[in-house]
Parts: structure tokens; sequence; C-alpha cells
């Protein structure tokens, strides 16, 4: 059995494109043309020329020349142990049970503001960020609290940061849309679409410049493809060979419109154009995603980045907590389809039990473990105080304690 | 002293601060072996190599995107910005970002970055390559804004802004490159937001920045031939301004013209202007007046573009008509 996922003839959503996967259910993913051929099974090796030529060969019929890379994973050689597999799990459940109680949150009128929920995509900040090590550098965006939870984020402080309190992350001068613990890497969720491009590739600069061996993730969406400054920085990149890793999430919807609405061709072959290795992943399959992840972090730390990652990927909820009413773009039956048949956390869930990592009845424990954690990080948060009124200008600049004083 | 020009002394500030500090670098356009266009680089390519002095594609908002990420994970870029003009390219990144990320981290991440760029008319380049930006990101907060006045303000003041742990913006007036000013040999810094009192006097005071400095001391001179006895003020730094200076000379003479490079209105004389007037209001003799560039885009014909920008003769002109109360009756 393996995990896929096929070049990047365009993809799913629409067209009815051929995307190539088989699940961690080992079953053929729903609404994918399935490609069966010898042609496509998964031999071992990451990356299969004969394979690719005829995959260009497709491509090239489309009209879409690619080079992207389709990695398969075989199962059967996962070396992912049992804590490993575990933690995963962990995280993926872990967000997910952010994301209801900040759902809840803005429902009962507690939170201030709104905010953008990560629930669908879980496997994908988990799978890349179980990769990197705490020193390694991400940007997020601002669909962020995902990015945050996985690279090591503690509950109390993202549910106070998330209410506005002192005890926050930033001290709640940032809120959803900028929460980060900075402690472990995270450069910051970012509310400009696109905007943080350029300071994960600067990261990276700075790990190639001081030679520490680190890299630099950055998050972003299908939507922030449209962004100029995009082009710019992967040019840069790819010229001075800096160990970054631009993962596209692919959520198939740029805010309130359908990507294949904003973006004309392959967003793989974007990357390509600058001669960057890029492949597209199944983002619903954690072990896939962590597996190539760990592959091009290693890789990226010897100095063969830039990479990039177009995860394919699905956002439960609206484009924000208030978007409810989302019909007119999308259709409830293809939520629904998302949640019962591609569901990160239940197919990761089947492969554990399945293989004899876990139990339900462990993994049952193990999800009310999280819900009671983050049902008393709430409780704390709202009893949590505010900062005081004189914090207003602390923090303008490094030297200056009040700047208006 | 010797004297150096102020091409020279940036020079010498950053291979200063380079020689000092491995994680200073620069990055930006035709930085490295062609010393950027005013050739203010020139030589430093060859002394660190293309590691810290880095050529960039024409792609101002990546270059300055990666200074801002860089300077948030141990660097401390030095990001070259060709024409201040461009200034408008970079905006999300400096203004958005680089300002913000200290503010919106609770004071967790700094961007401690330098971004040079440049400023002035009259070099016959046109709409685009010839505003004076300074007003425009002096109103974000988070970021300093420099504005030297000579080879030496020049050299101190970058020395300061490199050792800053905040986004810092140097404003360099690009007619200024070639002129020369004492500069000693020893090392030395400017501190941010302490003004400089250029010239003494109890009359007026001509508050300048940049270039405008030496239009304020001409004007000045030609005040004194007059009788007139007029105090000349160089803030060196907008962001943080030194406030209490400028107010006391204010109370002092009682009449104060406020002179810069950028467009009049909604610009830096209308700010100081403001505080003055908010501040030593009893104490003056005159409404606190302003010379800016002309509010139109600068153009391109000589005949056109020098009328454009405040001069010493009207400096003097208006001077004139403070003191003798000429202007309140025409009010």
């Amino acid at each position: 059995m393996q995990y896929g996922l096929k070049r990047s003839v365009r993809d799913s959503y629409v067209v009815g494109m051929v995307v190539w996967s088989e699940g961690l259910s080992g079953q053929p993913l729903p609404h994918c043309s399935t490609i069966k051929s010898a042609a496509f099974q998964p031999t071992g090796p990451l990356y299969l020329p004969s394979i690719f030529a005829k995959l260009s060969v497709l491509a090239n019929v489309k009209g879409l020349l690619s080079h992207t890379k389709r990695f398969a994973m075989n199962k059967s050689k996962t070396k992912l142990s049992a804590d490993d597999a575990l933690r995963m799990f962990r995280q993926m459940v872990r967000i997910r049970t952010f994301e209801n109680n900040a759902n809840q949150l803005y429902l009962s009128a507690k939170m201030p503001g709104l905010t953008h929920m990560y629930s669908g995509e879980e496997a994908v900040a988990v799978g890349i960020c179980e990769a990197l090590l705490p020193t390694d550098k991400i940007t997020s965006t601002h669909r962020g609290h995902g990015h945050c939870v996985a690279k090591g984020a503690d509950f109390k402080a993202m549910f106070c940061e998330l209410l506005g309190r002192e005890e926050g992350y930033c001290r709640g001068k940032g809120g959803s849309m900028h929460i980060a613990d900075q402690s472990n890497g995270n450069l910051g969720a970012n509310a400009i679409v696109g905007g943080s491009m350029g300071i994960a590739t600067g990261a990276a600069l700075t790990a190639k410049l001081k030679k520490t061996g680190g890299v630099a993730v950055c998050f972003f969406g299908d939507g922030a493809t449209a962004q100029g400054l995009m082009y710019e920085v992967m040019n840069m990149a790819a010229l001075w060979k800096l160990p970054v890793i631009y993962a596209c999430e692919n959520n198939g919807y740029s805010e309130y419109t359908k990507t294949e609405e904003i973006a004309a061709g392959s967003i793989t072959a974007r990357a390509e154009a600058f001669g960057i290795e890029s492949y597209q992943v199944d983002g619903q399959d954690v072990i896939a995603v962590n597996e190539l992840s760990k592959e091009l972090v290693e890789r990226a730390r010897k100095g063969e980045g830039p990479f990039f990652l177009e995860l394919m990927t699905y956002r439960y909820h609206g484009h924000h907590v208030g978007d409810i009413n989302r019909e007119y773009y999308r259709a409830k039956s293809e939520e629904q389809d998302w949640r019962d048949n591609r569901d990160p956390i239940i197919r990761m869930r089947g492969w554990l039990v399945k293989n004899k990592y876990a139990t339900e009845e462990a993994l049952d424990e193990l999800s009310k473990e999280v819900t009671e954690d983050a049902e008393s990080a709430v409780a704390y948060a709202l009893n949590a105080p505010y900062p005081d009124v004189s914090e207003v200008d602390m923090h303008v600049y490094t030297d200056v304690e009040h700047v208006l004083a | 002293m010797r004297k150096i020009t102020l091409s020279k002394a940036v020079n010498e500030a950053l291979v200063e601060e380079m020689r000092r500090d491995e994680n200073v670098f620069i990055m930006g356009e035709d930085v490295a072996e062609a010393g950027t266009p005013f050739k203010v680089l020139s030589g430093l390519v060859e002394e660190f190599g293309t590691d810290r002095v880095i050529d960039t594609p024409i792609s101002e908002p990546g270059f300055m995107g990666i200074g801002v990420g860089a300077a948030m994970t141990g660097m401390r870029p030095v990001v070259d910005l060709m024409f201040g003009d461009f200034i408008f390219l970079i905006m999300d990144q400096l203004c958005n970002q680089a300002a913000k990320t200290h503010y919106m981290s609770g004071g967790k991440l700094n961007v401690p970055l330098v971004l040079r760029t440049n400023m002035g008319a009259t070099r016959r380049s046109a709409a685009q390559h010839s505003q004076s930006l300074h007003a425009i990101v002096a109103h974000i907060p988070g970021l300093k804004i420099a504005m030297p006045s000579s080879a030496y303000e020049a050299k101190g003041l970058l020395k300061t802004a490199i050792r800053d742990d905040n986004p810092v913006v140097i404003f360099e007036d690009k007619l200024m490159y070639q002129d020369s000013a004492e500069v000693p040999e020893e090392e030395y810094t400017i501190p941010f937001g302490e003004a400089c009192v250029k010239r003494e006097g109890t009359d007026i005071t001509l508050i300048g920045t940049s270039s405008m400095v030496q239009v304020c001391e001409k004007a000045a001179e030609m005040l004194q031939a007059e009788g007139i006895s007029a105090e000349v003020i160089d803030p060196r730094t907008i962001v943080p301004l030194d406030e209490k200076t400028l107010v006391a000379s204010a109370k002092k003479t009682g009449r104060v013209i406020v002179v810069d490079e950028g467009h009049q209105s909604f610009g830096i004389t209308s700010e100081i202007a403001s505080r003055i007037n908010e501040k030593a209001f009893y104490y003056l003799d005159a409404p606190t007046t302003r010379i800016g560039a002309m509010d139109v885009p600068i153009p391109f014909s000589p005949a056109l573009e020098d009328i454009t920008v405040p001069t010493p003769e009207r400096v003097f002109e208006q001077a004139k008509k403070l003191v003798s109360g000429e202007l309140i009756d025409a009010a």
C-alpha cells in the first residue's frame, strides 16, 4: 500500500483532475479520478524518472508541461516509531480541539474579533513541523493556530492571546492573526496574505550566512500564490540555494473564491520556473507529508534547497468563523465528503489501530485528555487579566519603555 | 580636521561596522562590484566578499522582506534602496512587517534593520527619482528616521542606526554625496533624538532637515547682513524628534520657519510647526510657518524643477517678513 501524490496537472477540486493517491485507509480517495496503472505503482525510490517521463507526456498532452515530482511513500519502509506516530496524532487532535474551542468562543461572543479555522488541514502543519527542530523557523498565516500548535505552543498562552490577555504569547497585542510561540522558532502569523514569504526566506538566508544548519518553512495558502512577492523571493532563494521550504496549503479556496478562478496553470509550475524542486502531496495524509518533509528538511540542511510543496488539503470552515452561509461558493455536500472521507485525523486513527500502534480505547483516552486540557486552558484564559492600559505604548521600540511618556 | 565627502563618510561607517560586527551585511541592487550608481559602496565587496555585500535582483519588496527575516533571526542587514522613490514598492515589508513585528509579538521579536535610501530633487531626474518621502514612513510607529545634513552626520547616524535594535530608515540627500565636511578620524556615533544647534541666534529659528540645513545656514548669512540674528537647528532624526531643543529655541526667538524638502502638505514641516504651536504658542511673536517642496510631482525641466524646492532666498524673504511683522499684517 502506498501513499502518493501525483504531479500537478492541476488538481481535483473542479476539473476532475487526476490526483493519484491512496489514503491512510488504503482505499483510493474519493473525488479523485484515480489513475491505476503499473507505471504509477511506487517502487520505493522517491523519484521515479520513468514515471516522471510518462507524467510529462501526460502533462504535455494537456499543454501543462511540468516537472513536479511525485512523492510516493512505501509504507512497509516507514520508519515511523509508535511514539512519533502517536505524537503526530495527538498534535492533530490538539489542533482540532483548539479550533473547536476557538469557534465556540467566537459563537458565544467571548472572543474579541474573529478568527480563521485550521480544522481539516491538521496533517499539513503537523506533518511538516514534526520534521523540524525547535530551532528551525516557520512563518505562519492568518489561518495560523495549527502552525502554532504544531510548532510546540501551549494551549494556555494561545487562548490567552486569542482573548487579548496579558499572558498571551504576544501579551494580547497580536491576537489570532499574529499568534506565535516565538521561543519555538515561530516568526509570527501574518495577516497580510503572502506577507511572510520574505521573512521565511530571510530566516533561511540567516541560516546560510551563519552556517547554522537551520531550515525555514514558509506556510501560505493557494491564495497567496497570486502575490508578486512570492516570485521575487523564490527567485532569490533559488539563486542563493537557501534552506527554505515553501509549503503551499492548497485548500481549494482563496477566501471566498475557488482556486481555479484565481490561479492560471499549475501551482507547482510556478516554483519549477525558478528551478525549484517541487512536489504535490496529499495534505490529508500526515505520514506522507511527514516522510516527504523529513527528506526535504534534511536535504535543505545540506544546502540542496529550496523546495516547494503543494499540499492538497481542505478547510472545513468558511474563510473565517463568521463565514457561515457559504453555499454560494461551496456546496455543503463537498464539505461533508471531505469530513467523512478524507479527514486526516480519522485516517491516522484508522492506521494507528490497524497497525497496532494503539487501541481505540487508548486513542479515546488521548482525545479526552486533550479536550480536558483545552477546556481548562479556556477557563484559565477567560479569567486571566487583560494587559494593563499602560502597556499600550510599550514594545513600539526595543529601547523605549513607553514611547508616549 | 580632515574633510571627506558624504559618500566616503557612509562608506567608512559601513566598513567600520562590518569589521566590528560580523552579523552586519549589505544587500540591494548593484551594491557589490558596481558599488551602487552613486559609487557610495565602492571597495566593500573587495574587503567583505559577496556573502556580506549581496547583489540582488531588481526585486525591492523581495529583498526588503528577506532583510526583515534575516534581521528577525540574528543578522543586522543594511538594505540598500537605490532611490527613495522606490519606497512605495516596499511599503508592506517596511510598514506592515518591519515596523510592527516588535509590537505585535509583545516585545519578543526584534527587527534590527537599516534601510539606506536617498531623497532630494534638482538632479533632473523627474518625478519618480526625485522625491523626498521621509514623512510617509515617519507616520508609521515602530520606525526610526534619520536625515543626515552633512558627511559628519551621515557617518555618525549610520553607525548608530546599525547598532540600533529597531528598524531605521536613513535618507541621504543624493545631491550631497560629493559634498565634503569635517569628519574626525576617531570613531564616533551620533545619538538619535538629539538635535544639533548649527548656529545660534536670537531673532528667529530656522529648523531645517537634511540639505535644508545648508539652505537655512545660507539664509542665516543673508539675514545677518540685514541685522537679523537667525538660529539654525538640525533635528538630525525626525523619529525620534528632539522636541525639547526645538521648542526651547522657539521660546527664545519667538519666530520659527520649518524647512524641509518633502512636499509641504501633510509633511514634516506641518508636524514640527504643530508641535511648536502646541508647546510654545504663548512665547511666539509670529505664526510658525512652513517651507516645503511644492505640492506638485517633481518636474524634469530645470526651469520648472528649481522652483519646486526651498531655496535660501525664499527662506530669507520669509524670515524678513516674520521679523518685520509683515506676514502677520497680511494675515
